[in-house]
């Protein structure tokens, strides 16, 4: 079906097909007829390896051979003897199967369920694989069976691991042979196995794998070994928290009084904890609230996630207020405690052991409020400058330093060193698109001053790979976008250049992103605070990346859902316009 | 979507004569490579005809024909074979179900079976075993998801576990692989995408991760190859655009490309379309060929399902129908 040439055939041709045709039914048609009257006799055996021999796909045949095997082992008195010459007889058929096709499903299972029947020579299967992967180095039917092989007879990771070895060594174009190293590597150093730490390995890795990516640019074999290892390089696999709502030094207004029909004197509001990976074990006793708001000893933390999942990246509990004087605002601060007592744990099983601490102030008021959420918003006027000196951002780039703190010396140097290596590379594809991450990464751990520099050549970077390789310009672009907002959100400083309280809407705070060219919203856990967002005039392809948080943003007192105004979101990129803002109805 | 429409210009698809290939392809069983591919007749009638519904001709077949030897590969245990007097296996039970289903003609099943042999083939880790003898592999898992989610059994099996195998065939490049650790290869991904989207678990993919190795699958000449360093084909049009669709990355190929590519693939005399230019054709490539065109919006093909790999009609038609469990 695959690789044959067009070509009419010529009538000698088609008669000799035919006639090949004919035979073969009539073998078909003999074989049917044993398998149906559970006919096992040698001749009838034979009849179905003849059968498998010129058509290993024939897939009754197998099952066939499988009934006609138990069925000899079932007359015999299990005499190892026996039972050896029997199942060998089926490898040597599965043999001259592969021979004739080596990628049939049906021929590699009858040699699993044969060495299944306990007979089994490790060195024969090695072999057998030998002489398949030299054929073929990217056969993943030989592949599949190795490892099949493997864990049956108990072969060490590290041997297998050198086999990788040996086999990049002659050839380092073998993606299957990269593939095999990453799940061999990973299981050995997630359970930290003699001379298996990340800090000497990740390194070493680096250095073999160079050799794949720089011989020839266009090959691909090295290319996702090296993401997973710049992967590896920089996820800390201890949680962290990215940010929280309220964030620490905020201010946050609260009405009672006017909140239900029923005029009762309490209400209640959210309080949001984002992390950067997905958590369990978020619960009052792990996270302290220290606050004279009534009513908050045994907070409810509930994750925000999909099909009643326990663990999620954001954690939601609502805090309770009772305004007990009518007319007079009262400041209540309120002081958030995580990682004190053990408890919160990853998805993968690693402790949050950071700890953190924030405060903010809930001021509690009776003002009327002003029915202003409908109608149309002014994007023209009606805009002050942000103030620069607000706490929201400071809270910001505390989070951000405190992770960045947990980096240690290894991951800095890695990625230091294939940030010069990738340099050398001139114009080439991969060598721009490995760089562009590398610098991510390294933004990602670096402090503030070093910041700004790096996402601009990630942005140029960006920009000169949408014109080398424009089969993949929509790929650019989005990466650019999320480069572009990691940017925006990173520094108080690129922050609060777009950021402005819009004095139609209670001097809400608006984050206006438009015009930026942007096809994909990111970095939504770092604009919890935000209450407007303009995200006019890009070239959005779609909403994802904002579902989180219009489901996180506080909803007013009465319950009533954020309002979302998103028109023309269009998914031409020529006619690129979109409007989208939400309000948060909260006070 | 390219900004221009001349690319449509450069080739055109020849859809009458492929319409003709498929219906001659049925009748011509006596070449060498007919018999050979006997076994699997079902899977071929499926390609066929989800071709001939695509392009608007399913009626050029007799239905009733069709049926009543499709129904002579049922087996007592529920399952269908490849063809009669073959033994059962899910993959000729999904092709069954699939060719029914655009028919319309579901209702002739007895579903309590067919769906207590997919549902019996469900192993103890969430796996799925293809038949009797045991063969484990993604493609499985897909095949049963798909199968009793058409049926509505879907609650037949335990959807949370069979989540969790697929997702232990996660790879460290986003992709998926046969079983735990296998490579990641395109008709594999594929599988796996469906079966998550079937059963609303999309969020387990990694769509970024995985929407680069997937989109890098577009070679310089705009075909698709199944996995790093292969050569292009036609049948990767349908697995790593549909997986694409799915995750919602499928801006980031170049569509045009891959149009141009699919129509340089057929025969333009003879009908059918191949695995690359000029090589032979087969029914296999040619309904992935018209089924890729359909996921790129080609005109005069009708809209295909990514996931369910059937016309968009013929699931909105399944979804209107009464029933317990379609989608999880």
């Amino acid at each position: 079906m695959h690789g044959r040439p067009r070509k009419a055939y010529k009538p000698e041709e088609e008669a000799a097909s035919a006639a090949k045709a004919a035979k073969l039914r009539s073998l078909q048609f003999q074989f049917m007829s044993n398998h149906h009257n559970k006919i096992y006799t040698k001749e009838a055996v034979d009849l179905s390896t003849k059968l498998l021999e010129i058509n290993p796909e024939a897939y009754t045949a197998w099952n066939y051979r499988k009934l006609a095997v138990e069925d000899k082992l079932s007359r015999i008195e299990s005499d190892p003897d026996l039972v050896k010459t029997i199942l060998d007889e089926e490898l040597t058929v599965v043999e001259s199967a592969l021979r004739q096709n080596f990628k049939s499903y049906g021929a590699w299972h009858h040699r699993k369920w044969v060495l299944g029947k306990g007979h089994s020579s490790v060195g024969n299967e090695l072999r057998l694989l030998d002489k398949f992967q030299k054929l073929d180095t990217r056969n993943f039917h030989a592949w599949n069976y190795r490892r099949f092989v493997v864990e049956l007879t108990n072969r060490s990771e590290q041997d297998e691991l050198q086999y990788t070895d040996a086999m990049i060594g002659s050839d380092f174009s073998n993606y299957s042979a990269w593939h095999n190293r990453s799940v061999l590597l990973s299981s050995l150093l997630a359970r930290k196995a003699d001379g298996f730490l990340p800090n000497k390995k990740i390194p070493d890795e680096y250095k073999l794998v160079q050799n794949a990516i720089f011989t020839d640019e266009d090959d691909q074999s090295g290319w996702f070994y090296h993401l997973w290892l710049l992967d590896q390089t920089v996820n800390v696999e201890t949680p962290l928290l990215t940010s929280s709502w309220p964030s620490h030094g905020s201010r946050i207004n609260l009405s009672a009084g006017c909140l239900n029909d029923s005029f009762s004197e309490s209400g209640s509001f959210p309080l949001i904890l984002y992390f950067d990976q997905a958590v369990g074990g978020v619960s009052s006793s792990t996270v302290t609230i220290d606050t004279e708001l009534k009513g908050n000893e045994d907070l409810v933390w509930e994750p925000v996630s999909k099909k009643n999942s326990q663990v999620s990246c954001v954690w939601v509990a609502r805090l309770k207020y009772i305004s007990s004087e009518p007319c007079f605002g009262k400041e209540y601060k309120v002081k958030v405690k995580i990682g004190n007592s053990p408890g919160i744990v990853s998805s993968r099983g690693c402790n949050f052991s950071a700890s953190y601490e924030f405060v903010f102030t809930a001021h509690v008021h009776d003002t009327v409020e002003e029915s202003s959420q409908e109608g149309i918003v002014s994007w023209t006027d009606g805009f002050d400058i942000w103030d620069a000196e607000s706490k929201d951002l400071n809270a910001l780039t505390t989070l951000d330093r405190s992770n960045a703190q947990m980096d240690s010396k290894w991951r800095q140097e890695a990625i230091a060193e294939e940030i010069d290596l990738f340099r050398e590379l001139p114009d080439s594809k991969i060598g721009k698109l490995t760089l562009a991450r590398l610098l991510m990464a390294k933004a990602m751990i670096s402090d503030d001053a070093v910041k700004g520099v790096h996402y601009n050549e990630i942005l140029e970077l960006y920009k000169d790979l949408m014109a080398l390789d424009s089969s993949h310009y929509q790929y650019y672009k989005d990466v650019h976008s999320v480069a572009l907002l990691r940017k925006v959100t990173s520094s108080t400083e690129d922050l609060s250049g777009h950021l402005f309280r819009c004095r139609n809407m209670n001097n809400s705070v608006c984050l206006r992103l438009n015009n930026l060219s942007l096809s994909r919203i990111a970095s939504v856990e770092k604009l919890l605070f935000v209450q407007m967002l303009d995200l006019s005039h890009n070239e959005l392809h779609s909403t994802e990346g904002l579902g989180n948080a219009t489901s996180l943003l506080p909803k007013s007192e009465s319950q009533q859902n954020p309002e979302f105004f998103s028109s023309g979101l269009t998914q031409t990129s020529e006619t690129a316009e979109s409007v989208g803002c939400f309000t948060q109805p909260h006070r | 979507m390219s900004s221009s429409s001349s690319s449509f210009q450069m080739g055109q698809l020849v859809a009458d004569k492929h319409v003709r290939y498929v219906l001659m392809s049925e009748k011509k069983k006596e070449s060498f490579e007919s018999v050979v591919m006997d076994h699997l007749r079902m899977n071929g009638a499926y390609w066929g005809l989800t071709t001939l519904d695509l392009l608007d001709k399913l009626g050029s077949v007799s239905v009733d024909e069709v049926i009543s030897w499709l129904m002579t590969c049922q087996h007592e245990s529920g399952g269908f074979a490849g063809n009669t007097g073959h033994d059962p296996h899910v993959l000729y039970t999904l092709s069954a179900v699939q060719i029914l289903a655009l028919f319309d003609k579901l209702d002739i099943l007895d579903v309590g079976k067919v769906s207590s042999y997919v549902a019996g083939l469900q192993n103890e880790d969430g796996s799925f075993s293809g038949d009797i003898w045991g063969e484990v592999d993604t493609r499985f898992s897909y095949i049963a998801i798909c199968c009793l989610s058409i049926l509505k059994c879907l609650d037949k099996i335990n959807v949370e576990k069979a989540v969790d195998y697929i997702v232990s065939c996660k790879n460290l490049d986003g992709g998926f692989g046969c079983t735990p650790g296998a490579e990641s290869h395109a008709g594999q991904i594929f599988c796996c995408v469906g079966a998550l989207a079937i059963t609303g678990s999309l969020h387990h993919v990694d769509k970024d991760l995985l929407g680069w190795w997937l989109c890098e699958r577009q070679v310089k000449s705009g075909g698709l190859n199944g996995r790093p360093e292969k050569l292009p084909d036609v049948c990767y049009s349908w697995w790593v655009l549909s997986s694409l669709i799915m995750i919602d990355r499928v801006h980031w190929i170049d569509k045009a490309k891959l149009v141009k590519f699919i129509l340089d693939c057929q025969d333009l005399e003879n009908g059918g379309i191949s695995d690359r230019p000029d090589d032979a054709v087969d029914i296999f490539h040619t309904y992935f060929g018209v089924a890729g065109l359909s996921l790129l919006e080609y005109p005069g093909v009708k809209a295909i399902d990514p996931a369910y790999a059937l016309p968009v009609d013929v699931i909105n038609r399944i979804l209107l129908t009464k029933g317990t469990q379609m989608v999880f």
